[in-house]
């Protein structure tokens, strides 16, 4: 009997001949060139940045600021660390998501699969995009003289002629705007490549098309809504403008009542970013090295989040609809 | 010999002849804008036989599949003229959701929901109501389903995995369960095995052998050799018209018309 034959072996791969680069028109060299510089210069960037903060916060960044509350001194020592600001870093981001993920998800499933008249339709898509192009600052200001209203009391506290206009509810409702784009475009995406034939199996079956949408669409594009929202609350926790103005200014978080919850809601306090704004030589802190501190664990934050991104892309599965791989 | 030519054949002519009319079609055209893809296409089909639509790509076969339960309707510009009859009731008149549980339908590409192998068949079960049926309510539906699409032994332990994650034919097989799972009257399957190695499709084919027994089952097949083996009549569609019906064994070896031979010999295809 003669011996088994060897497994195959996969060959080294190897690429045919291929033609040189220099052969190439000047255009068509000027855009690889221009494609290769601005890549590699975005990375430079991003890692001088990273490195920076790395090192500033492996200087500056201790254990005891992140349980500590911020304190009103003059020197540095004495000011404490940023507890609060933590704290209301991620209750600005719960707020901020618990508005924005609703509105943008059903915005888009409005403009997408209800959408009529198509010219509203149209108008709402344009909405959202100038929502994304206006300046954090604009709907910052525009916010503060909505919510001075003295209809709008209830959501900060009254005070002579209007409301003081600023707490964690108003600065929430108005930072959820700039995570609004990123969950409606991710979500809109999401469902212009869902493959029809699901829409189609489940309309077979006697699906009506709400059904269809709740049951099939939605589980179907989970991941694309996770991914904007994740990128939404990256927005959110990044924003300083909007805090600045709206959250009222005060480094230690204020309750407005004794109330547990909706005390805390209506109360005023600050962020990583403002706290960082307020401690760098722009602000009135003068506590730089705190705020190298705040901005070395703001930076972690925004990695961590992008690393869930990430992850989430590879949530349930595979992908119902084709992703372009990166890269040649 | 290869696993197609080893099953067993079932010889159309054994079978007794269907005597329940389920659907008919009167004169049905259909019309993508002003263009029409079906031409005036009237046939009966029956409770426990399997109808196959052949015919060259663009003759009109999906088109009309789809017409009989109302598909077509998610096209904007298509429309159609003439009677479906569904148990004498003109479909027009019945409201689609209840149209689409009658008239199940599998399609060419297996397309389970991103949901668990369980609820996939259980959707078809559980939209029905207002009231959400508990999982052990439809637990013996789902269970009896899969067994039907022949799936049950495969995934029995895994119900609660990843319908995605199921090989082609597994999904394929799943779809059909799921289309069944309501007791459908009649099943419409839009080239079943088109994606699938010989051995699922052997499978598949089995399968719809035995589910003509409770229902009537349409198929449209670009494989002439498959419909040659499932079913019980062929009608032959060209250019949007039904250019000729009849039994099996008469379309395949006798048939009447000229394009009718010239298709079933490979002339044109």
């Amino acid at each position: 009997m003669a011996d088994a034959a060897p497994p195959l072996a996969p060959p080294r791969r190897r690429h045919g001949r291929r033609e040189s680069v220099w052969r190439w028109r000047r255009s068509d060299l000027a855009i690889f060139a221009l494609s290769w510089i601005a890549g590699m210069g975005l990375c430079v960037i991003t890692s001088a940045l990273v490195a920076f903060f790395a090192v500033k916060g492996a200087q500056y960044l201790r254990p005891n600021l992140l349980v500590q509350s911020p304190s009103p001194s003059v020197s540095q020592a004495g000011s404490g660390g940023f507890l609060d600001p933590i704290e209301g870093t991620i209750l600005l981001g719960a707020i901020g998501l618990v508005i924005a993920v609703p509105l943008g998800v059903t915005t888009a499933l409005w403009v997408l699969e209800f959408g009529r008249p198509r010219w509203l339709a149209r108008i709402v898509d344009s909405t959202v995009e100038i929502i994304a192009g206006t300046p954090d600052v604009v709907l910052a200001i525009f916010g503060l003289a909505l919510f001075e209203l003295g209809l709008f009391a209830p959501l900060s506290f009254g005070q002579p002629g209007g409301a003081f206009g600023r707490s964690f509810l108003t600065c929430g409702i108005i930072v959820s705007a700039v995570a609004i784009p990123s969950i409606y475009t991710a979500t809109r995406n999401g469902l212009i490549s869902t493959p029809r034939q699901l829409r189609e199996a489940s309309y077979a079956l006697g699906k009506t098309k709400t059904a269809t949408i709740r049951r099939v669409v939605l589980p179907a594009i989970r991941r694309d809504i996770a991914t904007g929202s994740a990128l939404g609350l990256g927005r959110i926790i990044g924003d300083t403008a909007i805090v600045i103005l709206l959250l009222g200014a005060t480094l230690q978080t204020q309750t407005q009542s004794s109330t547990p919850i909706l005390g805390l809601l209506r109360g005023t306090g600050s962020t990583l970013t403002s706290y960082a704004f307020n401690a760098s030589p722009a602000g009135d802190g003068n506590a730089p090295t705190k705020a190298y501190a705040a901005a070395a664990l703001l930076l972690v934050l925004v990695l961590v989040l992008n690393w869930c991104v990430g992850r989430i892309g590879r949530i349930g599965g595979p992908p119902l609809h084709t992703e372009r791989r990166l890269g040649a | 010999m290869s696993i197609l030519a080893q099953r067993i054949r079932i010889e159309p002519q054994a079978e007794p002849e269907p005597a329940i009319e389920r659907l008919r079609l009167e004169d049905v055209s259909v019309f993508y804008g002003g263009i029409a893809a079906v031409k005036n296409v009237s046939f009966p089909i029956h409770q426990g036989e399997v109808l196959a639509l052949i015919g060259p790509s663009g003759c009109g076969k999906t088109t009309l599949l789809r017409t009989l339960n109302r598909l077509t309707e998610l096209t904007p510009s298509a429309s159609h003229s003439g009677r479906i009859l569904l148990d004498g009731e003109d479909i027009d008149e019945i409201v689609d959701t209840e149209l689409r549980r009658r008239v199940a339908m599998v399609f060419q590409q297996p397309n389970p929901f991103p949901m668990s192998i369980f609820d996939n068949v259980g959707f078809a079960l559980r939209e029905q109501s207002r009231r959400r049926p508990r999982r052990h309510e439809i637990a013996p539906d789902v269970d009896r389903a899969l067994q039907r699409a022949g799936l049950y032994r495969e995934v029995r332990d895994s119900l609660d995995h990843s319908a995605l994650r199921l090989s082609g034919g597994q999904q394929q097989r799943l779809c059909i369960a799921r289309a069944i799972a309501q007791q459908p009257e009649i099943l419409l399957m839009d080239e079943p095995c088109s994606a699938l190695d010989p051995r699922s499709t052997a499978t598949i084919e089995d399968l719809i052998l035995q589910l003509r027994e409770d229902l009537a089952v349409v198929v449209v097949t670009h494989n002439l050799q498959q419909a040659r083996r499932i079913a019980d009549r062929v009608a032959f569609m060209y250019l949007g018209d039904l250019v000729e019906l009849g039994p099996t064994e008469q379309i395949f070896d006798d048939p009447v018309e000229v394009e009718t031979r010239e298709y079933v010999a490979g002339v044109f295809g």
